[in-house]
């Protein structure tokens, strides 16, 4: 099958590999029929997660057809439309219990402080991902979803990751009615963050990117106030002005480790390595939310530490949550918001780039060209009404 | 929005009072927050629709039973291991379920053994994997070349899309490139010529004459 191949940082292709196979009576193999490029998917790109290896397929965000399934799936059968969840998930184990089903214990050896997450290093578990013609989807009982018929195909592939990741950014911000909340990042999970804070029952929304074309599609999508950092002196001064000096009620990070805007921050943690990536948006957020405040935090951060204004936290009383969106329980509210026409995930999609051009749409999504918000990959067997080759192999 | 240069004129705002005979400070701004009403925010669509707190799924605060999932009760049934699967040492055993996507090998491998007898507590075993990505990389480009296939570099890195869409961004990364290595072999050059002259002044004409 053709697969997006890791060869190092800034380095991917589409290569031919062999077919995914079911390894664990739970597993089912789909063929894949639209896969997203994530921006998380650009820390991996440009080397920040550890134990990414040469010769893995990216990939959390995908939808398809079901192709095969192992002995003991009960839930699903060949020919089932589903999109899957980028956390792999027992629904067994005490976290899955819990509903944390981006924290559950049964799917990653390798590390205890993350769960399993398709194609997103061995350090989330080692599996392949979705930007591939086929994928191993292990519980396949628990994971996938089945798409309903209303629900169109770009919308679903969007309801992997990007929407419910900035629901839960903004439900994590615990917003009240007319709260200010400020979102750091204005990629489509920032953009989503911005929208779900709306329905919330924000009163006020602003987003702060570098990027004047994000920005202008951000106010377009979400209704939002926007501000381009490169233009203000200090972010923490410029939030506190436009608030009347108290700070914004709300804060979230929907940039994670690659952010920039701070050269010391850039050259340790993005250049050096010598933290877990920059952590700017993480100062920005602390020293920009009111005393009291809520700060969420959704961006990817490596596993290892970062320099944290945490002293600033205890003294203002912010409370911090974050967390790996646990996609699988947004996804019955997020379908009634689609169908009710609240939101309309699919505009965000800017590009529609084949498969074998992998190496051209990481650029051009890594390095914002061509206006890009988000880029879908399209694998050459995608309209294969029926294949035969991931069940050949077995 | 607000920008630099409003910025520096609100600081000569602030030299201004200290010319005055008495020190003014500016107000103390609002002491509370103000909230729009809802009417201004009805134009806004979806607004409101989970105000109600019921109407959110809340995460991640813990919610038992889960509602969404239908997981048999126990552990799932184990994984045969056909791979080397590297496990953190902060877990007794494997997990039920794991990925088998590229196991450790060649000396990237070994690094990544090493690593993992450190803890996830411990920088060492985060330091140690990247340090084992970069070997990683070199390896993947020695494992192309070893099966006859020359790496396309630049189209990995996009060079078709950069040409496309970014083409005076290209000239520029180009023009600096060459720059850089001109500037680079010319100094290589120049110090190799400095050095023959000077063993020659030292060694040959002016000793040894």
């Amino acid at each position: 099958m053709l697969a997006m191949n890791y060869r190092g940082p800034y380095r991917v292709r589409a290569d031919h590999k062999p077919d995914p196979v079911i390894e664990h009576p739970g597993d089912a193999i789909v063929r894949v029929t639209r896969s997203c490029i994530c921006g998380s998917d650009l820390h991996l790109y440009h080397g920040m997660v550890p134990d990414t290896r040469v010769g893995h397929t990216f990939g959390h965000e995908f939808i398809g057809v079901v192709e095969d399934i192992g002995s003991g799936v009960q839930n699903l059968k060949v020919g089932d439309r589903v999109l899957v969840p980028f956390n792999l998930f027992c629904g067994s184990c005490f976290y899955c219990q819990r509903e944390l089903f981006g924290n559950c214990h049964n799917t990653n050896p390798e590390a205890t402080a993350v769960g399993g997450i398709y194609g997103y290093s061995h350090t989330a578990g080692g599996y392949d991902g979705g930007q591939a013609e086929y994928v191993r989807v292990p519980m396949a009982d628990v994971g996938p979803y089945l798409i309903p018929d209303d629900i169109h195909d770009d919308d679903a592939v969007l309801l992997t990751d990007a929407l419910p990741t900035g629901y839960q950014a903004a439900e994590m911000g615990d917003i009240a009615e007319g709260d200010t909340v400020v979102v750091f990042g204005a990629g489509p999970v920032g953009i989503f963050a911005a929208k779900s804070a709306w329905l919330m029952g924000a009163g006020r929304v602003i987003v702060v990117d570098c990027v004047d074309y994000r920005l202008e599609f951000v106010k377009r999508f979400a209704q939002c106030e926007t501000v381009n950092f490169l233009e203000v002196k200090d972010m923490a001064l410029h939030i506190k002005k436009m608030t009347d000096w108290m700070g914004a009620d709300v804060c979230i990070d929907a940039v994670g480790c690659d952010a920039s805007g701070n050269l010391t921050q850039t050259i340790t943690g993005r250049l050096m390595k010598a933290q877990a990536g920059a952590a700017t948006v993480l100062h920005w957020c602390i020293n920009s939310a009111r005393k009291g405040g809520n700060v969420s935090i959704v961006g990817v951060y490596g596993p290892t530490f970062n320099a944290v204004p945490i002293g600033n936290a205890v003294n203002k009383g912010l409370t911090l949550r974050m967390n790996q969106a646990s996609v699988k329980r947004h996804l019955p509210r997020l379908i009634e918001h689609i169908r009710a026409g609240r939101i309309d995930p699919k505009q965000i999609i800017t590009h529609r780039i084949p498969l074998e051009e992998v190496g051209d749409a990481y650029h051009i999504f890594s390095s914002k060209l061509d206006n890009c918000i988000k880029p879908i990959l399209i694998p050459p067997s995608a309209n294969q009404v029926r294949a035969v080759t991931a069940s050949a192999t077995h | 929005m607000e920008t630099r240069k409003e910025d520096t004129a609100h600081h000569h705002h602030g030299h201004d009072h200290q010319h005055g005979h008495l020190q003014m400070h500016p107000s103390q701004g609002h002491l509370e927050p103000r909230r729009p009403s809802r009417e201004a925010l009805s134009h806004i669509q979806g607004w409101g629709a989970d105000l109600d707190r019921k109407n959110r799924p809340a995460v991640p605060m813990e919610r038992t039973p889960p509602r969404f999932i239908d997981a048999k009760p126990g552990d799932p049934p184990q994984q045969p291991e056909t791979v080397e699967v590297l496990v953190s040492p902060e877990r007794p055993g494997i997990t039920p379920i794991f990925g088998t996507a590229q196991p450790p090998s060649g000396l990237s491998g070994m690094i990544r053994r090493l690593a993992f007898k450190s803890t996830e507590n411990d920088l060492r075993h985060w330091m140690l994997l990247l340090l084992a990505d970069r070997i990683n990389v070199v390896e993947g480009i020695a494992e192309d070349l070893a099966r006859g296939h020359v790496p396309n570099i630049l189209g990995e890195m996009g060079i078709k899309a950069e040409m496309k869409h970014n083409p005076a961004g290209l000239a520029k990364k180009v023009a600096i490139t060459a720059a850089v290595v001109g500037t680079a072999v010319y100094l290589m050059k120049r110090r190799d010529r400095g050095d023959s002259r000077h063993d020659g002044d030292r060694y040959g004409e002016r000793y040894y004459r």
